[in-house]
């Protein structure tokens, strides 16, 4: 994999819903072992990026390549390798266990019936003590506070074992602390695990805090980059209309005009 | 995931329970049978000229095995419709599954009257019983589908399964407003349900295609459980949705329609047991829950044909009855108990 330092590019890709065009013009390479947060204003179109970019629904132009071909040459079992998400809609039975969450998880890797191999029973056991649900384990998901379930899915796409991780608006519902606890706990698995992680939030100011990559969405350049270099462009200050909120590219955060 | 001793202990007792329910079924009847002599008869195996050995081999054993199927077939479809809606309300009778079959039923015995007094040579046998059935089950689930593809919310396609249960209900009436006394006396007791008299040949075909359902159920438990999670996660884990639904749905389709189209429109079993057997089981896990249903929707359709007999009486209820008076307490049980039902 020496030669592959970029697991997703996007080249001109367009999204939206049926033939209407939400975003259009979007370019990014993804390299592997980082993190990228997708941000930009309500309804502009985060989610439906990130969903394009998961296969969950079509794309209206352009090319996504996943590692070394195109996204839609891929069967839905390779992809399954590939990407793994964390979504917004509740998981649909909630009367499952954390353990029988995680070891949801391996089911690309599993035979006909599903049955866990000793080496996805070690995988999957890595996985919830890595992020600390040991204790909670045999506890159901309807149990769970919103920051213990979100942790738990997150390990569910670890335990799927793939090079890219696609989570929409992780940090949703939680407190600052939570917030934080859960971005870092990416930032983390992004660097010491090699993990390509993107994921869609309001959190400007945490992302720039922690992310090596961010994608802008702001209905016109829609411009990719390291954070430090977004700022110095000048891109947040356009972000939001200026009489209502400033950025402060010293600081980095957002700052309400009185 | 859960414990494996804990498993196999509830297995060995609901399979006990089972062969209980099985022998209390077959001793008891409208007429006396002592229990050593059923004992015996069972035992003894040979088809002899003894009245007893008659009617516990010719007439109560084939009748047991009918129940089994039955009951094990509507708890396996009430299971795969929960999962596949991802709505613990779901079941064969709920959503207007049994009512699509109702009207194939209604249309072959009630409308054949209809046409034959025009002159139509339509036979209704037992194979066109059960592809009338089979068919108007099918055509209902699909409709159910798609409108569930447009309808999130469960708690509107309940009720769009409720609506489709009351025009295909006037349907059947408007059909039995113009057929003959005959078939709609036929037709009357056909919706009161019957696990007996089922000849061998349709015996055969019922255990055939609820086999058939039960082998397609077992080869989607992996695509079940990723259903789990709702659609899209089972799409990201490489689950193929078009054809894990089309199969779920043939599978719910041959033997909702096939037990329909014998032992008439039976009520709450599909509900209700996947409900119950996740209180044994406290797991989500299709590879348990799945043979766990169909041993107790066996267990709970023969407990619920022994009282339906009447032991020692000339009387037998209509097991629809029986099963709306027990199914639908449990359901309201489990509503209050849990206040939030969940699947």
């Amino acid at each position: 994999m020496a030669h592959q330092t970029h697991i997703l590019e996007a080249n001109n890709l367009a999204i939206g819903y049926g033939n209407q065009e939400i975003i259009s013009n979007l370019d990014f390479k993804l390299p592997l072992g980082e993190l990228c947060a997708i941000v930009g204003i309500n309804g502009v179109g985060k989610s439906t990026l990130l969903r394009t970019l998961g296969h969950l629904q079509p794309m209206l132009g352009g090319t996504i390549n996943l590692g070394d071909k195109a996204l839609l040459e891929h069967s839905n079992k390779e992809i399954a390798r590939q990407i793994s998400l964390v979504l917004t809609e509740p998981i649909a039975s909630k009367n499952l266990t954390v353990a029988e969450l995680i070891a949801l998880g391996r089911q690309p890797y599993t035979n006909w019936l599903g049955n866990l191999t000793q080496e996805d029973k070690v995988h999957v056991k890595k996985c919830i003590d890595d992020f600390e649900l040991t204790h909670l384990k045999n506890k159901k998901c309807h149990q769970l506070s919103d920051g213990q379930l979100q942790r738990a899915l997150v390990a569910r796409a670890m335990a799927q074992d793939t090079p890219l991780i696609l989570l929409d608006e992780p940090t949703t519902h939680l407190d600052l602390y939570h917030k934080v606890q859960i971005l870092k706990l990416l930032q983390k698995l992004a660097h010491s695990f090699n993990k390509t992680i993107v994921f869609t939030t309001h959190e400007i100011e945490l992302a720039i805090q922690l992310c090596d990559k961010m994608i802008v969405l702001d209905n016109a350049s829609n411009p990719f980059g390291n954070p430090c270099e977004l700022i110095e462009a000048g891109h947040f200050d356009r972000l939001f209309p200026k009489e209502m909120v400033q950025f402060d590219p010293k600081s980095g955060s957002f700052k309400v005009v009185k | 995931m859960s414990d494996h001793g804990a498993v196999r202990i509830s297995f060995a007792l609901l399979l006990l329970a089972l062969a209980c329910a099985w022998l209390l079924n077959i001793s008891l009847g409208s007429v006396e049978i002592p229990f050593t002599s059923t004992w015996h008869i069972l035992l003894n195996g040979s088809v002899t000229d003894d009245p007893f050995n008659y009617i516990i081999w010719e007439y109560r054993v084939p009748k047991s095995i009918t129940a089994i199927l039955v009951g094990s077939g509507l708890a396996l479809s009430g299971l795969l419709m929960q999962t596949l809606f991802r709505n613990p309300l779901a079941g064969p009778f709920v959503l207007g599954i049994t009512s699509g079959a109702s009207l194939g039923a209604a249309l072959l015995i009630m409308g054949t009257s209809f046409i034959a007094s025009l002159g139509s040579l339509v036979y209704v046998g037992n194979v066109s019983l059960a592809i009338a059935a089979s068919v108007g089950s099918f055509l209902v689930l699909l409709i159910v589908l798609i409108v569930a593809q447009h309808v999130r919310d469960t708690m509107a396609l309940l009720i769009i399964g409720l609506m489709f249960g009351s025009i295909t209900s006037a349907l059947v009436g408007v059909l039995a407003y113009f057929s003959n006394a005959e078939s709609l006396q036929r037709f009357v007791f056909w919706t009161y349900g019957s696990v007996g008299d089922l000849s061998l040949s349709q015996s055969l075909l019922l255990g055939g295609l609820v086999i058939a359902g039960v082998i397609l159920s077992i080869f989607s438990i992996k695509q079940l459980n990723a259903f789990l999670l709702g659609e899209n996660y089972a799409q990201s884990l490489g689950v193929s949705l078009k054809k894990t639904r089309y199969i779920i749905i043939i599978a719910t389709g041959l033997m909702t329609g096939a037990i329909t189209a014998f032992a008439g429109p039976i009520a709450f079993v599909g509900l209700a047991v996947p409900h119950l057997t996740r209180q044994i089981f406290n797991t989500m896990d299709h590879k348990i829950l799945l043979p766990a249903v169909l041993i107790y929707g066996a267990l709970l359709m023969l407990v619920c044909d022994t009282i339906a007999q009447l032991p020692n009486s000339a009387n037998v209820l209509p097991i629809n009855a029986i099963t709306s008076l027990i199914g639908a307490p449990v359901v309201i049980w489990l509503l209050v108990r849990k206040r939030n039902m969940l699947f």
